[in-house]
C-alpha cells in the first residue's frame, strides 16, 4: 500500500450512493487523428459515487474525464451528464460545464487575478451572482480549504499545495454536483500531497460525486467505492477497492499494481 | 561570549586594480569613460576646425530666413515666402500625420492577422501567414515604391473623367474620385460655421502661428463630454452588476449619448460634405489625399502590421493552454475567456515589443523621400539643407526631432504598460 496512509477517521455518514445516474457513457470512442485513444467506453456513475481511475500513462484516463466536460470531443457514442446529452450544442455544453467542476494537475489558476478574484470570476460572469454574494461564497469555500487569509494574494505567492486547494475552492464556488480531478497531486511535493488529499476526503465525506485520476492508492483504498483500471484506451477492470487491490483479475492489472505498489 | 576584533587590514597593491574583482570593474569603467570623452572631444574639435576652414560657423539663424520653396502637402498655412523654420514645422506635422495614421492602422492589421493566423480554419490561417511572411521578408522601401507605382500607374488621370463617355467614373455615388494624382474625398464643411481662431505666438516662436477651427474645438469638447457621461454610465452598470449580478444592457444608451449630441451639434452648425468636382483639368473641392501619403501610409502599416501580427500571435500563444481549459471548465464562453483570462495575460507579453514597432514605423517614415512625401527629412533635412548649405545643423535638428519623438512615444507606451502589467507577486 502507498506509504501515504490516511490517518484520520473517515466519516462515511453522507457517503451514500443513490440510484440516480450522474454520468452515463455508452460505447464512447475517441480518436486523435489516426490514434484510437478511447475504445468502447461504457461507464455508469451513480450520484454520490467516488471513483478512482488508474492505469499506466497514455492509457487514456485523463482523456476520459476530459471528455465528460467537453475539454475533449468524442467521436462516437453518448455521454449523458445529469440528464443532459453532451453534443456540439453550445447550450448543453454550458449547462454541463456549470454542473461539473474540474481540478488540473498544474492547478491552472489565473495568475493575473487574486485568489478571491479567481474564485469569484465564474460565479459573477457565468452564474450572474452579485459580487458581494460571490465574495461571500468564495470566502466560505476558502475557509473550507483552510486558506482564507491568503484571499488577497496572487497565485504566484502560494505554495503548490495551497494553489491546488484554491483550485478546488474555485471549482466549488460554482456549486458543482460532480467533481473531476485530473492527477491533482502529481505536480506536488510529497509534504503537500496530504493537505490536498485531506481536502478531497472532506469533499467525499459531504457526498460529492467524484471522478479522480490519481496514483494515490491510499486515497483510493480509503475513499473510493470503485476503482477503474484502464490500459490502451479501454476499461480493463473495475471493482470495489478491497477486491481490486487484493484480488485483481486481469494480468495487466496485476502487473500495474505490482509496479506501483511493489516498492 | 562575543569577542571584539578589528577587521584585518589589508595592504593595497597597484596590481589589485587589474586582478582584484573588487577594483577591476571600476578600473575598466574609468578607462572607458576617459576614452569616450576623449573621442567626443576630438570629434567636436575636428568638426569646429573643419567648419572654420570652410568659412562656416555653427548657427541656427537660417531657420528664420525665407525658404523659397513650395511644399505640396501642408496641414498649416505655408508658402514659399515663409521661413525655413516654418517649412520644418510643415514637415514635422507631415511626419507626425503619417506616423500617427500608420501606428493606428498597423495595430489594427496586426491584431486582426495575428488572431487570424491562430485560426483553426486552414484557409484563413494560411492567408494570414502569406500576408505576414510576404510583408516582413521584403524590404520596406520596395513595398513603398511598389504601392506608389500601383497607385499612380493603374489609376485613371483626371482627364479620363471628362467628356460624354468618360473612361473613368467616380466611386461611392460620385463622392470619391481615385486618380493617379491621389484620391479626392468629400470634405466636411459647415454652413453656419463659427470660423477660425488665430493663434499667434511671439518672439522666437513667431513661426508657430496657426489657425484652429472653432467648430472642431466645439465638436471635440462635446465628444469628450459624451465620453465622460458614458464612463459614468459604465461605472453605474458595474455597480448594478455588483449589487444584483446582472449587468444592464448599456450599449444602446452609450450609443445614444455619443451620437445624439454630436448629431444635434452638426445639424446646428449646418454640416455638409463638399463633394470633389471636376473643373477644368483637375478636381476641385473635397479633400485631396495625395498618392504619396496614401502609399507611404499603406506601406508602413502593412509592413509594420506584419511584425505586430507575429507579436500578437506570440503573446496569445505565450498564455498556456491550461488557462483556456480552466476557464472553459468553469463554464466561461470563448469570448469571455479571451477578454477576462487570455488577453490580460497576453498584453504583458505584447506591449514591450509593440513599443519597438511603433518606434520603427515612426523612423521608417523617413523613407518618404523615395516617393516625394514631404516629411521633416524631406523639408528640413532635404531641401532646406540643399539651399542653405547648413547640412550639419539641419541633420542634427532632424536627428534630434526623431530622438525626442521616439522618447515621447516610448515614455507614453511604458506608462500604459505599467498600468496593464500583471501584479503577479
Amino acid at each position: 500500500m502507498s506509504e501515504l496512509a490516511i490517518e484520520r477517521q473517515i466519516d462515511r455518514s453522507h457517503m451514500t450512493i443513490s440510484d440516480e445516474v450522474a454520468i452515463q457513457i455508452n460505447n464512447m470512442n475517441k480518436w486523435y487523428g489516426q490514434f484510437h485513444v478511447l475504445r468502447d467506453i461504457n461507464l455508469t456513475v451513480q450520484r454520490g459515487e467516488r471513483i478512482v481511475i488508474c492505469g499506466p500513462s497514455g492509457s487514456g484516463k485523463s482523456t476520459l474525464i476530459r471528455c465528460i466536460n467537453r475539454l475533449e470531443e468524442h467521436q462516437s457514442g453518448d455521454i449523458i451528464v445529469d440528464g443532459t446529452e453532451l453534443t456540439s450544442d453550445l447550450k448543453n455544453i454550458d449547462k454541463i460545464r456549470s454542473e461539473v467542476g474540474m481540478c488540473f494537475q498544474h492547478f491552472n489558476l489565473f495568475p493575473h487575478l487574486t485568489i478571491l478574484e479567481n474564485c469569484t470570476l465564474a460565479p459573477i460572469w457565468v452564474r450572474k451572482v452579485p459580487r458581494k454574494e460571490a465574495e461571500d461564497i468564495a470566502m466560505h469555500y476558502l475557509e473550507k480549504v483552510k486558506i482564507p487569509d491568503q484571499a488577497h494574494k496572487y497565485p504566484g505567492m502560494l505554495s503548490g499545495g495551497q494553489q491546488q486547494r484554491v483550485a478546488i475552492a474555485r471549482s466549488l464556488c460554482m456549486k458543482p454536483r460532480i467533481m473531476l480531478f485530473d492527477e491533482p497531486t502529481s505536480a506536488l511535493d510529497p509534504e503537500m500531497i496530504k493537505e490536498v488529499l485531506d481536502t478531497m476526503i472532506e469533499l467525499a465525506e459531504e457526498g460529492m460525486t467524484m471522478l479522480c485520476v490519481t496514483h494515490e492508492m491510499g486515497f483510493a483504498q480509503a475513499v473510493a467505492n470503485r476503482v477503474i483500471f484502464m490500459d490502451q484506451g479501454q476499461i480493463i477492470e473495475q471493482n470495489e477497492p478491497h477486491a481490486f487491490f487484493n484480488d485483481p483479475q486481469s494480468d495487466r492489472t496485476k502487473l500495474f499494481l505490482s509496479q506501483i505498489l511493489g516498492h | 561570549m562575543t569577542t571584539l576584533t578589528d577587521t584585518p587590514k589589508q595592504g593595497f597593491r597597484l596590481s589589485q586594480l587589474i586582478y582584484d574583482t573588487r577594483y577591476r570593474s571600476i578600473t575598466i569603467q574609468v578607462i572607458a569613460t576617459v576614452l569616450i570623452v576623449a573621442a567626443l572631444w576630438w570629434l567636436a574639435r575636428n568638426t569646429v576646425a573643419n567648419l572654420t576652414a570652410l568659412g562656416k560657423d555653427f548657427t541656427l539663424e537660417f531657420l528664420g530666413n525665407r525658404s523659397g520653396y513650395d511644399i505640396n502637402q501642408r496641414l498649416i498655412a505655408y508658402d514659399s515666402n515663409a521661413t525655413h523654420g516654418r517649412a520644418a514645422l510643415v514637415g514635422i506635422l507631415n511626419t507626425l500625420l503619417v506616423a500617427g495614421l500608420g501606428c493606428v492602422l498597423a495595430t489594427i492589421l496586426g491584431v486582426i492577422f495575428g488572431v487570424l493566423r491562430l485560426s483553426k480554419n486552414w484557409i484563413v490561417s494560411r492567408l494570414a501567414a502569406v500576408y505576414v511572411e510576404g510583408f516582413r521578408n521584403v524590404p520596406l522601401l520596395l513595398w513603398i515604391i511598389a504601392i506608389f507605382a500601383v497607385m499612380t500607374e493603374s489609376t485613371p488621370s483626371p482627364k479620363d473623367f471628362r467628356g460624354e463617355n468618360p473612361v473613368a467614373s467616380m466611386a461611392l455615388a460620385d463622392n470619391v474620385a481615385i486618380t493617379n494624382r491621389g484620391a479626392y474625398i468629400p470634405e466636411p464643411l459647415f454652413a453656419n460655421g463659427l470660423g477660425d481662431v488665430e493663434i499667434k505666438p511671439g518672439g522666437i516662436f513667431a513661426d508657430l502661428y496657426f489657425n484652429v477651427s472653432i467648430d472642431l474645438i466645439v465638436i471635440l469638447l462635446t465628444l469628450v463630454a459624451s465620453l465622460l457621461v458614458v464612463k459614468l454610465v459604465n461605472t453605474r452598470a458595474a455597480d448594478i452588476q455588483n449589487a444584483t449580478g446582472v449587468r444592464p444592457t448599456t450599449w444602446w444608451v452609450n450609443l445614444l449619448i455619443i451620437v445624439a449630441p454630436i448629431a444635434a451639434l452638426l445639424w446646428g452648425l449646418g454640416f455638409y460634405l463638399g463633394k470633389p468636382e471636376l473643373s477644368g483639368f483637375n478636381f476641385a473641392g473635397g479633400t485631396h489625399l495625395r498618392n504619396s501619403l496614401l502609399a507611404l501610409w499603406l506601406a508602413l502599416s502593412l509592413y509594420t502590421g506584419a511584425f505586430i501580427a507575429e507579436i500578437v500571435r506570440g503573446g496569445i500563444n505565450a498564455v498556456s493552454k491550461g488557462q483556456t481549459e480552466a476557464a472553459f471548465a468553469l463554464g466561461l464562453r470563448p469570448n469571455r475567456t479571451m477578454r477576462l483570462v487570455i488577453l490580460p495575460q497576453a498584453l504583458r507579453v505584447i506591449i514591450p515589443p509593440l513599443i519597438s514597432q511603433f518606434l520603427n514605423l515612426t523612423k521608417n517614415s523617413s523613407l518618404a523621400i523615395a516617393i516625394g512625401y514631404m516629411d521633416v527629412r524631406s523639408t528640413l533635412g532635404g531641401i532646406t539643407v540643399n539651399q542653405t548649405g547648413r547640412e550639419l545643423e539641419g541633420i542634427l535638428l532632424v536627428g534630434l526631432f526623431y530622438l525626442l519623438l521616439s522618447l515621447a512615444i516610448s515614455t507614453g507606451m511604458n506608462w500604459f504598460n505599467d498600468r496593464v502589467k500583471l501584479k503577479e507577486r
